[in-house]
């Protein structure tokens, strides 16, 4: 089993998050993290997927969004020629006894405190997958409350953009 | 098609439309009127000349202008019927079927068609109205997420609130369901866009579907692959699948068979694609496959699938499928190669195209190779042809062996009749024992294995082919799931026949509990036959719906009443043939077993002379 991430250009349209995650449900694929949003054109939304798969089923993956109407482009990004970045939001306990410690992960990982209160300190942090794990590891001994965290957000690096070039496309067939 | 008679000429010519549908129909610049009328409008205009439906609350307002319109509506029983008998006047004739239902459970009765046409890749709109867009999401009077639904099993759905929006999205649904690979389509109307003011433009201006690109054009050096594999495989077999009807590519099929001398196997979906008569062609393989179509599939060195799907009915236990072979796997669907069995060769792309350019590589290689050689292959498989052709045992019970009245009204009715069949033991005998010589002379429910598909789609296939002989070949089960079309049937004028093959039970299930639960025939009794309660009397529902009733119990009249039932013809005809409940399909690949394991008859397995 293998992890891949898939950047899912769609169209801008009501139900089309739910047509893509019924296809993985449908076919039993298994969705790790997804994340939606915006892009530069109001037509068109990002759906970055991370899936469990071989590889042989990525393929079946792609394959079977590409037939949904609404999906224009995907791409598979590689760990290596992309940047990945997820958002965690975490409440650690930070009593006067332990928030200089609490303080000090949050200065060693390059976070952020959000808000404070006597009892508690909610921290703010991005990074790859790894990085947001090693951060929870070291908070973990002085209490977590509570953690949110967004599924992976990916762009490929280089100056080329995957919107324009599928725009692009359209354009031309049109 | 409805003229308009505003605005004055000289009529600005609207931007081309990218769509061959949008470009039907006479052009409208702007027509005030409702978005019902639009609906009616733009249906016309795509050129839809028959719709199947059933009215209700929330598609009230388009059967208003339907009223009026010159599309023939056909007022069915049950929407089921609806969206089968557009399944089946687009399997006959090509063309896309329209239904057309109302919300909540009218929509609902439509997810078996629509499910049923996905499977099978049937060209196919359903238009649905839907409650009014202050009410969706309140749980309102018969309101059904049908968009919802449907997602899995349609090709694509739209909904539309906004009437300006009708000529476009109906557009875009003809559109999809009749490129690529076909299939079903939904639109739903809210109630409120239907009663709205709208201005009517054909063809439409905005239309919207940046993500659909269906792959055409096969890739040259893919082909030359193929063609070259074709020039020296030794065992070579062209695996055909309903894939071929649908892209109306018959002619280059016969054409690539005959050049590269290839033994040709056509499936369930693909019966009457190339004449059983054809020298080259083996029968149908799959479970209930000829010998020899299996045992070629099996030897092969090269398997050759055309618009085919490896489905486990024709492969059996896929990891002992066609061991030896190489596969080539031409589809328009790019997710279908190598979803089951890895493509050595994939080649996507519409398959006439692919036939045509295969067939001038494959020339080009035999002109530097010479024809391959085959003969080994074929003495092979005409030894297994002649060794085990298609039979059947005859009955013990004294009742009519289901397999010579098929085969009698095959005989009878001939080679350009329509023959659709339900989902069972007759579907299998008639896919076996009919001699098909034309593509769409064969309908059935293959995907889906949907019983009561048989009647509602001759009625429709029937429609689409008026001077055609259309027979319904049905089982005792399948016939009592959808008979009420036999009123639409009556009263249409849609002179289709039914042949009952009336074996009182559930019969393919009958087999299976023969074979695999020691006879012990759980739920599969229906007593509609000989000896039985005979609930209901084929005969009298029969004439209960204006139809002629008969009943044939004998074999020696097996011919006489087919003749009477061929000599009507202003009416629809049940045929009630009462046949012995204890005749099996064979042969048989018992399910999840390898097809090395296939079984001619009852404990009988074919000598294969496994190391030729």
């Amino acid at each position: 089993m293998t992890r891949h991430t898939l950047s899912v250009l769609v169209e801008n349209k009501p139900g089309v998050l739910t047509r893509v995650s019924a296809l993985f449900a449908r076919r039993a694929f298994n969705i790790h993290s997804l994340a939606v949003g915006p892009t530069e054109y109001p037509e068109i939304s990002r759906i970055t997927v991370v899936v469990d798969v071989e590889s042989n089923p990525l393929e079946q993956v792609t394959k079977q969004l590409n037939k949904l109407v609404n999906v224009i482009k995907i791409v598979e990004l590689a760990p290596t020629s992309s940047v990945q970045r997820e958002l965690l939001l975490v409440k650690v306990k930070a009593d006067d006894d332990a928030r200089t410690a609490v303080l000090q992960v949050v200065e060693l990982f390059r976070a952020h405190v959000v808000d404070v209160t006597p009892e508690a300190v909610t921290i703010e942090a991005t990074g790859g997958e790894d990085k947001l794990r090693a951060l929870l590891a070291s908070l973990e001994p002085y209490g977590i409350r509570e953690i949110v965290q967004s599924g992976a957000v990916a762009i490929g690096r280089g100056p080329k953009s995957m919107t324009d070039r599928a725009l692009e496309r359209i354009h031309r067939s049109a | 098609m409805a003229d308009a008679p505003h605005p004055t000429p000289p009529r600005p010519r609207p931007p081309k439309p990218a769509l061959a549908a949008a470009e039907r129909g006479a052009p409208v610049t702007g027509e005030p009127m409702t978005g019902a009328e639009s609906v009616v409008r733009s249906l016309e205009a795509v050129g839809v000349d028959t719709v199947f439906g059933i009215p209700g609350g929330a598609i009230l307002p388009v059967y208003d202008p339907l009223f009026d319109s010159s599309m023939r509506h056909i007022l069915v029983r049950h929407e089921q019927g609806a969206g089968h008998a557009a399944q089946g006047y687009a399997s006959a004739t090509g063309k896309v079927g329209v239904c057309m239902a109302t919300s909540g459970p009218g929509a609902t009765n439509l997810v078996t068609p629509l499910a049923d046409a996905h499977m099978d890749s049937v060209p196919m709109v359903a238009i649905t109205g839907q409650v009014a867009e202050s009410l969706i999401g309140t749980d309102g009077f018969q309101e059904a997420d049908i968009v919802g639904i449907t997602m899995p099993i349609t090709k694509h759905s739209f909904l539309i609130t906004d009437p300006a929006e009708i000529p476009a999205r109906i557009a875009e649904a003809f559109h999809i369901a009749s490129t690529g690979r076909p299939g079903p389509v939904l639109v739903d109307i809210a109630k409120s866009a239907m009663q709205a003011q709208t201005t009517h433009v054909w063809p439409p201006t905005h239309l919207d579907i940046p993500g659909y690109r269906p792959t055409a054009k096969p890739h040259l050096k893919q082909i030359k692959e193929a063609a070259r594999l074709l020039a020296t495989s030794r065992r070579p077999v062209l695996y055909v699948g309903g894939g071929a009807i649908r892209a109306n590519a018959a002619a280059e099929l016969e054409a690539l068979t005959n050049l590269s001398g290839a033994p040709v196997v056509t499936t369930l979906m693909a019966r009457g694609v190339l004449p059983d008569t054809h020298p080259q062609h083996l029968g149908m393989p799959g479970m209930h496959g000829t010998v020899a179509a299996v045992a070629a599939l099996q030897k092969a060195d090269l398997v050759v699938a055309l618009g085919a799907r490896f489905d486990d009915r024709v492969t059996g236990r896929l990891d002992s499928f066609a061991p030896g072979a190489t596969v080539v796997h031409a589809d328009i669907d790019p997710a279908e190669i190598s979803k089951n069995r890895v493509a050595d060769v994939p080649i996507v792309g519409d398959l006439k195209d692919v036939l045509v350019d295969l067939a001038a590589e494959l020339e080009r290689e035999q002109a530097q190779h010479g024809r391959p050689d085959v003969e080994g292959w074929w003495a092979t498989l005409d030894r297994l042809r002649d060794t085990y052709p298609l039979g059947w045992t005859p009955t013990e019970d004294g009742l009519l062996a289901p397999q010579h009245v098929i085969s009698r009204l095959g005989e009878i009715s001939g080679p350009d009749s329509i023959y659709v069949a339900g989902v069972g033991q007759h579907q299998m005998w008639a896919a076996q024992f009919i001699r098909y010589q034309h593509p769409r002379t064969w309908l059935n429910s293959g995907g889906l294995g949907t019983m009561g598909y048989s009647v509602p789609a001759a009625m429709g296939a029937q429609v689409g082919r008026p001077d055609a002989t259309v027979w319904a070949i049905d089982g005792d089960g399948c016939f009592q799931m959808t008979n009420q079309e036999l009123a639409t049937c009556a009263l249409e004028g849609i002179p289709i026949k039914v042949a009952i093959i009336n074996n009182s039970s559930l019969g393919m299930v009958r087999q299976w509990q023969t074979l695999f639960y020691d006879q012990r025939y759980s739920n599969t009794d229906l007593n509609t036959g000989h000896q039985s309660a005979q609930i209901p009397d084929f005969v009298k529902l029969a004439e209960a719906y204006g139809c002629v009733g008969l009943r044939c119990d004998k074999v020696a009249d097996v011919d006489a009443t087919i003749r009477k039932a061929e000599e009507i013809d202003d009416r629809p005809v049940v045929v009630d043939f009462v046949v012995s409940a204890d005749a099996m399909v064979w042969p048989m690949v018992a399910a999840g077993v390898s097809n090395d394991d296939i079984q001619y008859a009852h404990g009988i397995s074919p000598a294969f002379e496994r190391d030729e």
